[in-house]
């Protein structure tokens, strides 16, 4: 749910700390809860807290009526999202051409409609039991249709492929066959990817 | 012992410092006031050439004074600013450096700024490998180190922190610079007034703020005080929020925060708890070196030096944009 976090696991549930909010796994459903900063106002805190939750959950939800397939979302609180829990392993573990190919196509129509995900990684995709390619964790998600802004997500997506995965070079080609063919603004946004790699500004994880 | 004069001039403060391993031997300084307004580019770079003379004198015979027998032969190289700054002000002070490179026959380094104030940082404070959090007048970035290089993770679209201030200061009828006295103010405020938070992934805006800032002053329905105590929250909780995001993102547990606007007490105390809370260890200099100083040009330079770096007289032109991650970072070991 978040690349870099802790893990805290029961009998009942799994904890996972992340930067910004708690996910706790229990009973088949996902809770994930932004968490209070201390070093900024109430004003301020409980503010970003209830819009960011608002409106990663309005994302979500937005993505599946466009095709891309997400958690259903159970409720909604000023902090928490309940969420249905996605059966099935994370796109990191299990990732071929075919499944990267399928990645294509879905960020491209989330591209489309001017979702950016912001966190796209291999451990932030689910591949479900019924081969269904699942997007979890739009918590860093906005709305733009800028080709730079499409470009970073591209580039975030390629550099998690080539941190984790050997054959790097062939799944990019394939997520690149199923971006063009969902997204028609595809090349201009590849083109401003390698641009954005040159500048050597987003770091490998 | 290698002695290197620093020459730092790139906005209003002109600074003259040597240094060696073990310290910064002295320093001297002058700095530009404007009568009213901001800093003007001209005029700065007109009082740096005027005062460079009497900057660089003060800075050696201050390092007499400690008796340690210094003059002009002693220094073994200089070290000045290439960027990134404000065009007139950097060349000035980089012809400076070329003339005494040309007629003290060593070698001239040109330094980056921003870089240079990273690697101050690092020496006075004994931090390794941090996330840096450099807030300045034109700039404000988070970076951190990998792969030869200080890699920008995330920065400002459009402002840089201190210009933000200095423009609802200049607002408020308050004399440059106005960070401190928005400082001052919002020390006494205590109701937070709306304002925009604009975070996008690790990079932030700032004009809407000041523009904000501006419009609740017009309104003359908040107190002066309640404004400034609603920037400086809204703006420093900006920057904290980013900052934790990078240090998240590269798993690193020191924090270094440089740059003039690191001299504020609210900012300073806002990272410090974020640090507390994710078990991190928070880093800030000396408040000298904080500001835009000689010492961190002199050393940078002794650095590169140490590693071959120097730059011919034919590379030195200044560079108004330099970007610290321009730049080839060869004096640090692999970590």
């Amino acid at each position: 749910m978040c690349s870099v976090g802790k893990a805290f696991s029961s009998k009942e549930s799994l904890m996972i700390q992340c930067a910004e909010a708690i996910v706790e796994i229990k009973d088949d459903l996902v809770y994930k809860r932004r968490i209070e900063k201390r070093y900024r106002v109430k004003e301020i805190d409980e503010r970003i807290r209830k819009e960011r939750t608002k409106s990663e959950a309005k994302i979500i939800s937005e993505a599946r009526r466009k095709g891309v397939p997400t958690p259903v979302i159970f409720d909604i609180a000023d902090y928490e999202i309940v969420m249905e829990k996605i059966e099935g392993n994370l796109a990191r573990e299990v990732i071929n051409d075919a499944i990267s190919e399928r990645i294509g196509e879905l960020v491209g129509i989330l591209h489309k409609n001017s979702i950016i995900h912001s966190d796209l990684t291999t451990s932030n995709i689910i591949v479900g039991q019924d081969n269904v390619v699942y997007f979890i964790d739009f918590g860093l998600s906005f709305i733009e249709s800028s080709t730079e802004a499409r470009g970073v997500d591209v580039h975030l997506f390629f550099q998690s492929l080539r941190g984790t995965h050997e054959s790097y070079e062939q799944l990019k080609l394939s997520f690149i066959t199923g971006y063009r063919r969902t997204f028609s603004n595809a090349s201009q946004v590849l083109k401003r990817a390698e641009e954005i790699e040159r500048r050597g500004r987003y770091v490998e994880r | 012992m290698t002695i290197i004069l620093g020459l730092e001039g790139t906005a209003w403060n002109l600074s003259a410092a040597l240094v060696s391993e073990e310290r910064v031997i002295y320093e001297a300084e002058s700095t530009y006031k404007p009568e009213y307004g901001g800093i003007h580019p001209r005029e700065a770079a007109q009082h740096h050439a005027s005062e460079l003379k009497n900057v660089v004198a003060r800075a050696l015979r201050g390092a007499d004074k400690e008796k340690e027998g210094f003059s002009l032969d002693i220094i073994d190289a200089i070290a000045f600013s290439q960027g990134p700054g404000m065009g007139p002000c950097l060349r000035t002070v980089a012809t400076a450096a070329r003339a005494l490179s040309i007629s003290l026959k060593i070698p001239l380094i040109g330094v980056n700024h921003c870089v240079a104030h990273i690697e101050i940082g690092r020496w006075q404070c004994g931090t390794k490998d941090p996330v840096v959090l450099y807030v300045s007048g034109a700039n404000s970035q988070v970076l951190a180190y990998r792969a030869d290089r200080y890699r920008i993770l995330g920065e400002t679209l459009d402002i840089g922190i201190g210009n933000a201030l200095d423009k609802f200061a200049r607002y408020l009828r308050l004399s440059h610079p106005g960070g401190p006295k928005i400082e001052e103010l919002a020390s006494k405020g205590t109701k937070y007034v709306y304002m925009p938070y604009v975070v996008k992934g690790m990079d932030l805006s700032f004009s809407g703020l000041t523009t904000a800032a501006k419009d609740a002053f017009d309104l003359h329905l908040e107190e002066k005080a309640d404004i400034c105590y609603s920037f400086q929250e809204t703006a420093f909780a900006m920057l904290t929020e980013v900052t934790e995001r990078a240090m998240s993102h590269c798993g690193k547990d020191d924090m270094l925060l440089a740059g003039g606007v690191g001299a504020n007490r609210r900012l300073q105390q806002m990272l410090q708890t974020m640090c507390h809370d994710r078990e991190a260890r928070f880093y800030v200099p000396e408040a000298k070196y904080l500001k835009d100083n000689g010492a961190m040009i002199a050393y940078l330079g002794l650095l590169m030096l140490k590693s071959g770096d120097t730059t011919p007289i034919e590379k030195s032109e200044v560079n108004p944009n330099y970007r610290p991650d321009e730049v080839e970072v060869t004096w640090r070991d692999v970590e």
